[in-house]
């Protein structure tokens, strides 16, 4: 057992609240209370079971999806590409067969693994969660511990309810100050992993606390912790606090009654404590951050958007020189570009990342009354279908259809380029998801990643334009 | 599992950096429900040109790298996402080691589930048998896991670390859901504490 009496970070307590068996070297037996399950991490787990004639532990903490190979057009007919549809067949006879609850691809609830799982309460702090999938961080935004696992780890989970783990270490990540109009929770998390690099938060559980992050929305600090592993940490953590509990409360798997009060307590310890210790440390002024776009092939290639795109030679190794240099050729650009000169072909605004109501509110208003440059096909992909259900209400759908936006169905779409939605070889696009790499969102497309109302600013323009003095 | 303990063979030199799961294994190739099959997707984006015709330049393609069971690469190989069928792909390609500086932490980890070894080793380490690998089929080293040591084509010899549970886990091809499955009653014993502590989960 941990000393109690020693101050601990908030990444330690929920740790320490889920340590079945340690063994003399270290490794922890860890409790999972959550487990999201999607259609293409967990086919081979499921098999796996099958060939032990082992059972799901705890089906009723787990929960099962289908989003990223799901068509975002019409599928009342069914979906046309064999394989996908072999996949989600596959899961819903999995979660039939081991009695997993099961959101299909007609389901109102279907969405991204990651939007479902906070908005049906099912995300709930202080609880460790695991899903085969990285952005599994997003969670984190709640004061969950909750971190993306392989296909052997998803079938450990369901054998056990527990997965094997070593300790990370603790990272905080403090940005102080008020964000300016036009920069967003996507321009922080950009400019964290510009700032510490793909590999920097490698090893660690970042938390991120900070004026800045108190003043975010659920929404925007979940697009902060969704980027978490971008920056190479295995989870991020937002301490819960009134915004989490408003967001919580009500929702079809949040505790109710007795129950919440009880919860509510426990979850108000979920604090780290005055001096703990982290074995890292970084801040940063959102005051003096300006909207930030890629211009490379990996997340830390971030500019400001009043920024020139890097020169080969500005690489401080010659392994980085190498990296640039590859960069620029595979994004057809030439060091020294301004940003704002580069034109599109393609907008993307959707994902685990962007794809939640605040963001297509953001997106409408700076959309409303204007249309998409004739040069751009500019696409919309909620989260979920409550996601849709909620801007349909609010008659968002009807702003993007009269700006010339396509208005899609729920899935991952275009961030990973599972199903048909994808970019031509040499394709712009303008992304409001989370990777940026070759091939990402199609063969030799090019993606720039920004946040929604950058996107739907270069939709409208043709080009990045600096949504500080637009519109 | 197939244990790990010693191998030796051809080391292949990719010296990149951050290469991610999606260059591992481009999603086209997720679409599978099977673990096995996957080394026809390895590096396809880097491997193959548009019409599906090999791009000689790339390392693998070379005629003394197309059976290397080593790969050298670049700092944080295997960034990005979780998917386990980037090292299904190496595996079913015939790679059974990865050395590089680091290593993202799922890639890692999934490396293990696998019968993987993937070595970190240090900049100057990584940079002389980046120059071993260079030299072709001519070439081989040997990892022995044992003694955590690798063994270059000219005798030289690179120390590195490995986590005591896992290297038994990969020596003894052991499965881990096994040994935790043995853990049930501990587990038992915390679900009812649990219960009692924090009774809405």
């Amino acid at each position: 057992m941990a000393n109690s009496s020693a101050p601990r970070t908030l990444y330690d307590k929920i740790w320490d609240d889920h340590v079945v068996d340690t063994q003399p070297d270290g490794t922890c037996l860890l409790y999972i209370d959550r487990h999201l399950v999607h259609e293409v991490t967990s086919p081979q787990a499921f098999e796996g079971l099958r060939m032990t004639g082992r059972k799901v532990r705890a089906p009723e903490k787990t929960l099962a999806v289908v989003d990223h190979n799901v068509p975002t057009s019409d599928r009342s007919h069914g979906i046309s590409d064999p394989e996908a549809a072999t996949q989600v067949a596959a899961l819903a006879e999995n979660a039939r067969e081991f009695g997993i609850e099961y959101f299909n691809e007609l389901d109102k609830r279907q969405g991204v693994v990651h939007i479902i799982g906070p908005e049906q309460g099912f995300t709930l702090p202080g609880t460790t969660i695991v899903c085969g999938d990285s952005h599994t961080s997003t969670h984190g935004a709640f004061g969950a511990l909750a971190h993306g696992i392989g296909t052997s780890e998803v079938e450990h989970v369901l054998a056990t309810q527990t997965l094997i783990q070593s300790k990370a270490k603790n990272m905080r990540i403090t940005v102080d100050g008020k964000l300016p109009a036009g920069v967003t929770a996507k321009d922080i998390i950009l400019a964290i992993i510009g700032e510490i690099g793909t590999a920097g938060g490698t090893g660690h559980v970042m938390e991120y606390t900070g004026e800045a992050i108190r003043a975010l929305s659920m929404e925007g600090r979940m697009t902060i912790c969704n980027m978490s592993i971008e920056g190479g940490a295995r989870a991020g953590l937002v301490a819960p606090d009134e915004k989490t509990y408003a967001y919580l409360m009500g929702r079809p798997k949040a505790p109710k009654g007795m129950a919440w009060d009880m919860a509510k307590a426990y979850w108000e310890t979920l604090v780290t404590d005055e001096g703990a210790h982290f074995d890292r440390e970084i801040r940063l002024d959102a005051a003096n951050l300006p909207p930030i776009v890629t211009w490379g092939t990996s997340p830390e290639d971030v500019v400001s958007v009043a920024g020139v795109v890097p020169h080969a030679d500005s690489g401080h190794t010659e392994q980085k020189k190498a990296a640039i240099a590859r960069a620029l050729d595979y994004m057809g650009l030439k060091g020294g570009e301004k940003m704002t000169d580069i034109k599109l072909d393609r907008v993307f605004i959707g994902s685990c990342t962007n794809g939640r109501i605040e963001d297509l509110r953001a997106v409408a208003k700076a959309v409303e009354g204007k249309k998409v440059a004739s040069t751009v096909s500019a696409m919309i992909v909620p989260g979920s279908g409550l996601v849709k259900l909620q801007a349909e209400e609010e008659g968002l759908d009807k702003i993007f259809k009269a700006a010339g936006f396509d208005w899609r169905e729920p899935g991952c779409s275009m961030c990973l380029a599972m199903n048909a939605d994808k970019l031509a070889p040499g394709e712009r696009c303008a992304s409001t998801s989370n990777r940026n790499f070759e091939g990402r969102q199609g063969f030799k497309g090019r993606t720039h990643l920004v946040s929604p109302v950058m996107a739907a600013a270069a939709a409208i323009e043709g080009h990045f334009v600096d949504v500080r003095n637009w519109g | 599992m197939q244990p790990f303990t010693t191998l030796t063979g051809v080391a292949a030199p990719l010296d990149i950096m951050n290469v991610d799961t999606d260059m591992i294994i481009p999603k086209q190739y997720l679409k599978t429900i099977k673990r096995t099959g996957l080394g026809t997707g390895l590096f396809a984006e880097m491997r193959f040109n548009e019409d599906g015709s090999e791009n000689p330049d790339f390392v693998l393609n070379k005629p003394a790298y197309r059976k290397a069971e080593i790969l050298v690469a670049g700092d944080n190989f295997g960034c990005g996402s979780s998917r386990e069928h980037a090292p299904w792909a190496l595996l079913d390609f015939g790679i059974r080691c990865v050395i590089s500086t680091s290593f993202a932490d799922i890639f890692y980890n999934n490396c293990f589930k696998n019968g993987i070894l993937p070595i970190k080793v240090s900049q100057e380490d990584l940079d002389k048998l980046m120059e071993d690998a260079r030299r072709g089929a001519n070439a081989t080293m040997t990892v022995d896991l044992q003694a955590q040591e690798i063994h270059g084509p000219d005798g030289g010899v690179v120390k590195f670390d490995m986590d005591e549970f896992r290297k038994h886990l990969l020596l003894n091809g052991l499965d881990d859901i096994g040994l935790t499955m043995e853990k049930a009653p501990s587990i038992d014993t915390y679900e009812s504490k649990a219960a009692k502590s924090r009774p809405w989960l």
